[in-house]
């Protein structure tokens, strides 16, 4: 939930709005050319919060980050569909998994 | 085996509702609920045959996202109401889930009690040592010294171990993991369910943006990789010597015991038993 924190006197952080705000949905631009089925790691950028985990444990390096935090395909040859940033994707924003591994994918 | 895909996963997911999620970016709460949903789905059991019940809390609202039957109910309870649904319906798989914060201290009591009675169900407890949605209250399992909105000056707390206090009250199966560990998360939660008794699983999650942030534990990635490197698997504690585990987060099945009456049953028991009439 983003919320408002600001430090207190004392250095620590507190909260300041106990209101959740209404999550920004980030627009689809973002190699919006890159279909599901073309590219072996796909990355959905309505869902995606620009965490930077699947970026960080890509062992390939498949994956880069963009100034902004927002993550790209950089060298999608480099894909060896070892599914981590599948599972580590807290919001279920990105698959590298091999297509046609799973009965129903389409 | 075949992989588990993210379309698999959004059939799980109350799709077209309620995404992208409210969790803050980063946040391990979405990896435990996909986590879940793999063991499901590797189990093949139906939507409509498990039951899913939360607390209050940041990691309780897993419940509004998962299209399973689901029970948001009140802070720390979840236990108690998933308790009179086992009992009602005991073929239903009854999945709690619920936070630190929501299990160990205003829950405490009704988690002992389903561990001491044994009824089946797989209560997984997201630990990620704060009061997250209220802002960053410490809670039973708050490391002492580390800082919290309700103690700037350091915690001076002792800490629950979850695990621990599961199995001495007698949950039948007890496990734990971390976020950045889903595979064996899933693997755990798989077993869980299966366990015909109490199960109880412990995930060890990040809060960056509450926990990470009063603590300087860095972002969400800084974090995992912390679970990561101070984590260590039961099997390898048992061969190293004493100063290097000391500290770790020990992953594992702590516990597993499959002698125990599990409680739905011995209550089927005692009722066939009534019906006969030969009570006395
Ligand atoms: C009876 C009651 N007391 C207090 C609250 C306020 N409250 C809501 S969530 C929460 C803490 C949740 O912490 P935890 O269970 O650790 O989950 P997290 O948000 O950290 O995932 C509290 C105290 C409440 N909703 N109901
Ligand atoms: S599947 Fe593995 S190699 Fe491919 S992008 Fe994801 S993490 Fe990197
Ligand atoms: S892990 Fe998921 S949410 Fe985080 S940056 Fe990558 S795609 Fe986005
Ligand atoms: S406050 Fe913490 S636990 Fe709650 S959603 Fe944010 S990061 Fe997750």
């Amino acid at each position: 939930m983003p919320r408002k924190l600001e430090k207190s006197r004392d250095g620590v952080i507190i909260l300041k709005d106990d209101t959740p705000e209404k999550m920004e949905v980030e627009s689809n631009e973002v190699d919006a050319s890159e279909t599901y089925d073309k590219t072996p790691v796909y990355i959905y950028y309505n869902w995606c919060k620009k965490c930077g985990i699947c970026v960080s444990f890509c062992p390939t390096g498949t994956l880069a980050m963009k100034s902004d935090g927002t993550p790209y395909v950089k060298n999608p040859e480099k894909c060896i569909h070892c599914e981590t940033c599948d599972r580590l994707c807290p919001d279920f924003a990105i698959t590298g998994a091999k297509r046609g591994g799973d009965k129903n994918e389409c | 085996m075949a992989s588990i895909s993210q379309k698999t996963i959004h059939q799980y997911l109350r799709h077209n509702k309620k995404f992208p999620h409210v969790w803050c970016s980063g946040c391990s709460n979405g990896i435990v609920l996909g986590s879940i949903i793999r063991a499901v789905a590797e189990l093949e059991i139906p939507k409509d045959d498990i039951m899913m019940v939360s607390g209050i809390g940041c990691s309780s609202r897993i419940s509004v996202y998962a299209d399973f039957n689901s029970l948001h109910t009140l802070h720390g309870r979840p236990i108690a109401f998933a308790t009179g649904i086992k009992m009602y319906k005991p073929r239903m798989k009854v999945i709690v889930v619920t936070g630190d914060g929501d299990a160990t201290a205003i829950g405490g009591n009704h988690f002992i009690h389903a561990a001491r009675r044994n009824i089946d169900l797989t209560v997984i407890v997201i630990n990620n040592h704060i009061y997250g949605m209220t802002g960053g209250q410490f809670s039973p399992t708050t490391p002492t010294n580390d800082f919290a909105s309700t103690c700037p000056h350091g915690n001076i707390d002792p800490v629950f171990d979850v695990c621990q206090l599961a199995i001495g009250a007698g949950a039948t199966h007890v496990a734990r993991s971390t976020a950045f560990h889903s595979l064996e998360v899933q693997n755990m939660t798989k077993e869980a369910i299966e366990h015909p008794g109490c199960s109880v699983v412990e995930v060890i999650s990040a809060c960056p943006v509450i926990y990470g942030r009063m603590n300087k534990k860095g972002n969400a990635s800084k974090m995992m990789e912390n679970m990561r490197d101070n984590s260590i698997s039961l099997k390898a504690v048992e061969k190293l010597p004493e100063e290097k585990t000391k500290g770790k987060i020990v992953r594992g099945v702590l516990k597993k015991d499959t002698n125990i009456p599990e409680y739905t049953d011995s209550y089927a028991k005692l009722v066939e038993r009534l019906k006969r009439g030969n009570d006395e």
